[in-house]
């Protein structure tokens, strides 16, 4: 069941410069996407996920459009062929 | 994003590494240090706590810790004086698995000794010293520190449960000192396995317990290169002084405006000369009466004297932080410091005068200084 991560710009680097990354394969959670997309991309989960395996307070994850918080947090569904949307919040100073 | 410019040290150059909260800065002057140069923003964007210089083994590596609120902190460096920055595959300052704890912040990056030119620390937030052996490559949490019993039992200050000050004993390998807001001093004598708290003398003006063994809210610790067991502290209200190595801390208040501050500074010779920037209070921290001055002393702490010339001293309420001052090797030493409203201001005669080199900064939050050597062969 494959999905796509929608990369954010200022992590596009970390990406090789992609703005989309296809995941071909199952992740029956939001978790266990960011897991899959860390094994290529170890620069990019990182900057996202914390060393407690936590969304970083500041990051939006949409599911097709749905905020990841309200659907479940880390354990929202994936759906098939879901885009996985990935944005700074609206803050800083 | 903003143009980043840069400047191009020369061997000998006096260099400032400037962070702010919206970027660092790097400045560079001859050794005369009457005139500056400035490159940056890097980082644009990012809090830079924590900065350092690593001029050991033919280095010219200067090391960042950018925080961006949206993704995190990291530690970076750059052997060509900012130019290009490692941008390393992971994060490379991170807590173990088990740890229960994720890195907000990067506080403070110290080189080793010179006999250890690989040794690198660092101090962060949540309160924990890290330490590489391979240059900054690799980083490990100082289990010693992380497990101290008393260590669910610190708090945190205004600025964080954080780490900021780190001091290498030179004349034992194996002592490290740490101070933490709030919790104190700890030190260790074997190399980071095991650490005791080093506050006997210390108050805690807001604990029901005014001498507490540990849980004082140290603000930064500076030491004698000369005379290491000779040192100053700025504390959460109080000013002290030891020459035991820390066993007892005797207050030194002695005719400062307030005893309530953050950054200090020792001179890099003579051991009874040091710099603070005295504070109004802790709820109000700006300079008192709104002057701008530099307190320092040439007798261990027995006098302080305003340092005024070329500091404005009509409605100046500043604000200087704990790791916003900094004193060179120089001599005479040149001593300078960053505001909170983004003045950066240099003296290269001790404090006798002041200038302004930079106005309209982002808030300065730590400024270092070193001495770049680039005639020796690279690492």
């Amino acid at each position: 069941m494959p999905f796509l991560f929608v990369i954010p710009g200022p992590l596009r680097d970390l990406a090789g410069g992609r703005s989309e990354i296809r995941i071909d394969a199952s992740a029956p959670t939001v978790s266990a996407a960011l897991t899959l997309l860390g094994h290529d991309y170890p620069r990019v989960h990182d900057r996202i996920v914390t060393e407690l395996g936590e969304v970083r307070p500041h990051i939006n994850i949409f599911i097709d459009g749905d905020s990841f918080r309200d659907i479940g947090g880390l354990s929202a569904p994936i759906p098939h062929g879901a885009e996985i949307l990935i944005l700074p919040a609206v803050s800083g100073g | 994003m903003p143009v980043t410019h840069h400047v191009k040290p020369r061997h000998g150059d006096v260099l400032l590494l400037v962070g702010t909260m919206k970027g660092a800065f790097i400045l560079r002057a001859s050794d005369s240090r009457k005139k500056w140069e400035m490159g940056g923003p890097y980082f644009p964007g990012s809090a830079v706590y924590g900065m350092a210089y690593d001029g050991r083994y033919g280095r010219h590596r200067i090391w960042a810790g950018p925080q961006s609120m949206h993704w995190g902190a990291l530690l970076r460096s750059s052997d060509d004086f900012g130019k290009t920055w490692t941008d390393p595959q992971g994060a490379n300052v991170r807590f173990p698995e088990g740890a229960g704890a994720a890195l907000a912040n990067i506080w403070q990056i110290t080189p080793g000794r010179d006999v250890e030119p690989d040794t690198l620390y660092c101090g962060v937030e949540p309160a924990a010293l890290f330490k590489s052996t391979d240059a900054g490559e690799s980083w490990n949490l100082v289990e010693g520190l992380w497990n101290h019993p008393q260590r669910p039992k610190w708090q945190p200050g205004g600025g964080g449960l954080c780490l900021h000050t780190i001091l290498l004993d030179p004349s034992n390998a194996s002592r490290i000192r740490i101070a933490v807001s709030t919790a104190g001093m700890y030190v260790t004598d074997d190399d980071g396995e095991s650490w005791r708290p080093s506050n006997n003398g210390v108050r805690a003006e807001f604990l029901p317990d005014k001498h507490p063994e540990f849980g004082q809210c140290v603000h930064k610790v500076a030491q004698s290169k000369t005379q290491p067991e000779r040192m100053f502290l700025q504390n959460h209200w109080g000013l002290y002084r030891t020459d035991d190595s820390g066993e007892t801390w005797s207050d030194v208040a002695n005719g400062v405006p307030s005893d309530f501050g953050f950054a200090m500074g020792v001179h890099p010779i003579d051991p009874d000369t040091a710099w603070i920037v005295p504070l109004e209070s802790d709820g109000f921290r700006c300079t008192p009466e709104g002057k701008l001055r530099v307190y320092k002393t040439t007798d261990a702490g027995k006098h302080w004297k305003p340092m005024t010339k070329g500091l404005p001293q009509k409605e100046a309420y500043e604000t200087v932080l704990r790791d916003a001052l900094a004193v060179d090797s120089l001599d005479p030493a040149g001593v300078y410091f960053g505001t909170r409203s983004g003045k950066l201001f240099g003296s290269h005669d001790e404090g006798k005068s002041w200038s302004e080199l930079v106005d309209g900064l982002p808030a300065v939050v730590s400024v270092k200084v070193a001495r770049v050597a680039l005639s020796k062969k690279k690492a």
